[in-house]
C-alpha cells in the first residue's frame, strides 16, 4: 500500500492526467445516447441567466427582422383561420387543437457550428415545461426540449447528432425518418425511404405524429437532393430544414395534453 | 505575486465569456469554431505546478461544457492540453530560461515562437476533439483538411487576442 502510494507520488502529474480524463470520459458518456441526454439534466439557471442577460444587450439589433419574422407568421395563421381545416373522415371528431398547448418563448442562446447543437429557451419547470416536449418556430419544427431548469429550458436542436425524428412525405404519406446530416452540418437526411419511393426536389416532409412529441402535419424541411442507391433497399435524401436556425428568436414550446394517456395505453396494450 | 492570480482570473472570465457568447454563437462560413478561450492554458506561466495545471485546466474544460451542455467533452481534451504543454515547451524551447511568474506569451517567445508553441497545442486539441466528438467518418480525408482549419481559424484567434492584451512597450523593444 506504502509503495503504492510512493509510486502515485512520484508520478503525480502522469496519475492526476489519468484520473481527470477518467473523470471526463464518465461524464463524457451521457452525452452518447439521446436517452442518456435525457436522464441527464444540463439545463441549468445560472448559464439560462447570463445567456439572458446577454440576449438581452444584442437584442435590439435584431428588432427589425424578427418583426417580419412575426408579421409572417401572422398572416400565415389567418390564412389557417379561414381555411378551418377539418380532418379527412368525418367520423374521426378529435378536435386538432385539443390535445396540443403553444406555449410562447424566446431563444436566449443559439449554436449552429457544433456536432451537438442546443438551444436555450427562456421558459422553464415554473411556466410548465417538462423534458420530451417539442420545439416550434414559425417556419417548422426545430428541436426538443431535454432538460429544465426553474426559469429555463434547455432543447436540442435539429442539428444534432442525436437527432431522430418520425417523418412522413407529404405527397404520399409515406413514413420515414429524419436524422442530422454529419456531411453538411445545417442540413438533415431523410433516412429509411423504401425504394418504390421517388423523390424530387423541394418535395416536403412533415412530421408523422407518432411521436407523442409533435403533433401531426408540422413541417420538417423539404428534400434538397436525392439519389437512388442501387444497391440498398432503403433509399437517402439530403433534407433542407424548414427553420431556419440562423435566425431563430421566437418560438414556440408544444405541449401534448394528452401524453400520459397515450403512454398508458402503449405501456397496457405493450403487457399482453 | 497576488497580480499574477488577479490577472489569471480576470483572463479566465473574460475569455470564457468571449468564447461562449461570441465564438460559439457566431457563424464564421460554413461550421468553423475558433476557440480561443484556450489561450488561458496557453500564457499560464512557466512555473505553474503542473498538478495545478492538469487541475486549472480540467476546471477550464468544465466550465465550457457547462456552457455547451457537453459534460466532459472540453474537459478530457484540455486536460490533455496540459498534459502536452510543458513537453511542447521543452521540445521548442530546450535553452529558454525564464523568471518567475513570467508567460509564455508573444513577448517571451516571439511571433514566430508563440506561433508554433500554439498551434502545436490547438492542433493536438482540435485533433482530439473532433475524434471524440464524431465517432463516424464518411470521409477522413475530409475530415483531416476540417480538423487543420479549425485549428489555423482557432490559432489566428488566439493570436490576435494574445497581441492585443501583450504590453505594447515590450513588443515594440523586440521588433
Amino acid at each position: 500500500m506504502r509503495n503504492l502510494l510512493t509510486f502515485f507520488l512520484k508520478h503525480q502529474f502522469l496519475s492526476l492526467f489519468i484520473l481527470l480524463e477518467i473523470v471526463s470520459a464518465v461524464m463524457l458518456m451521457n452525452s452518447f445516447s439521446y436517452q442518456r441526454m435525457l436522464g441527464f439534466n444540463a439545463a441549468s439557471d445560472i448559464s439560462g441567466e447570463i445567456y439572458n442577460v446577454y440576449d438581452g444587450m444584442t437584442d435590439y439589433f435584431n428588432l427589425k427582422k424578427q418583426n417580419r419574422q412575426l408579421l409572417n407568421e401572422n398572416a400565415r395563421l389567418r390564412n389557417a383561420l379561414l381555411t378551418s381545416y377539418l380532418p379527412a373522415d368525418s367520423n374521426y371528431s378529435e378536435k386538432k387543437d385539443s390535445s396540443f398547448r403553444y406555449i410562447p418563448a424566446i431563444v436566449i442562446h443559439n449554436t449552429v457550428n457544433h456536432v451537438s447543437n442546443f438551444i436555450v429557451l427562456n421558459k422553464g419547470k415554473r411556466q410548465g415545461i417538462q423534458k420530451e416536449m417539442g420545439v416550434l418556430s414559425d417556419k417548422g419544427i426545430a428541436g426538443i426540449i431535454i432538460g429544465v431548469s426553474e426559469n429555463y429550458s434547455l432543447a436540442m436542436s435539429l442539428l444534432n447528432i442525436h437527432t431522430h425524428i418520425s417523418a412522413r412525405i407529404k405527397k404520399d404519406d409515406q413514413l420515414v425518418n429524419v436524422i442530422w446530416n454529419e456531411k453538411h452540418r445545417q442540413r438533415g437526411e431523410v433516412v429509411d425511404i423504401p425504394a418504390h419511393i421517388q423523390l424530387s426536389e423541394d418535395d416536403t416532409i412533415i412530421t408523422s405524429g407518432n411521436s407523442f412529441i409533435f403533433p401531426a402535419g408540422l413541417n420538417i424541411g423539404v428534400v434538397h437532393d436525392f439519389e437512388k442507391s442501387k444497391n440498398h433497399s432503403l433509399n437517402k435524401a439530403d433534407l433542407q430544414f424548414s427553420t431556419d436556425f440562423n435566425s431563430l428568436h421566437y418560438v414556440y414550446i408544444i405541449k401534448s395534453l394528452d401524453k400520459k394517456e397515450k403512454m398508458k395505453l402503449l405501456e397496457e396494450t405493450g403487457d399482453e | 505575486m497576488n497580480n499574477v492570480y488577479v490577472k489569471n482570473i480576470v483572463r479566465f472570465v473574460l475569455l470564457m465569456l468571449f468564447q461562449v457568447l461570441v465564438l460559439d454563437t457566431v457563424q464564421f462560413g460554413g461550421y468553423v469554431i475558433p476557440y480561443v478561450y484556450l489561450l488561458f492554458i496557453l500564457l499560464l506561466p512557466f512555473d505553474t505546478n503542473k498538478s495545478l495545471l492538469l487541475l486549472l485546466a480540467f476546471v477550464t474544460g468544465l466550465s465550457l461544457d457547462f456552457f455547451e451542455n457537453t459534460m466532459g467533452l472540453h474537459a478530457a481534451v484540455v486536460v490533455f492540453i496540459a498534459f502536452a504543454r510543458p513537453g511542447v515547451i521543452k521540445f521548442y524551447f530546450p535553452t529558454l530560461e525564464y523568471t518567475k511568474g513570467e508567460e509564455p506569451g508573444l513577448s517571451k517567445l516571439g511571433v514566430t515562437g508563440f506561433l508554433k508553441y500554439a498551434f502545436t497545442l490547438i492542433l493536438f486539441h482540435q485533433i482530439l476533439l473532433t475524434f471524440l466528438e464524431v465517432f463516424s467518418f464518411h470521409d477522413l480525408f475530409e475530415t483531416l483538411s476540417h480538423i487543420f482549419i479549425d485549428a489555423l481559424a482557432s490559432t489566428l484567434g488566439v493570436l490576435v487576442v494574445a497581441m492585443l492584451f501583450s504590453p505594447r512597450r515590450r513588443r515594440k523593444r523586440r521588433i
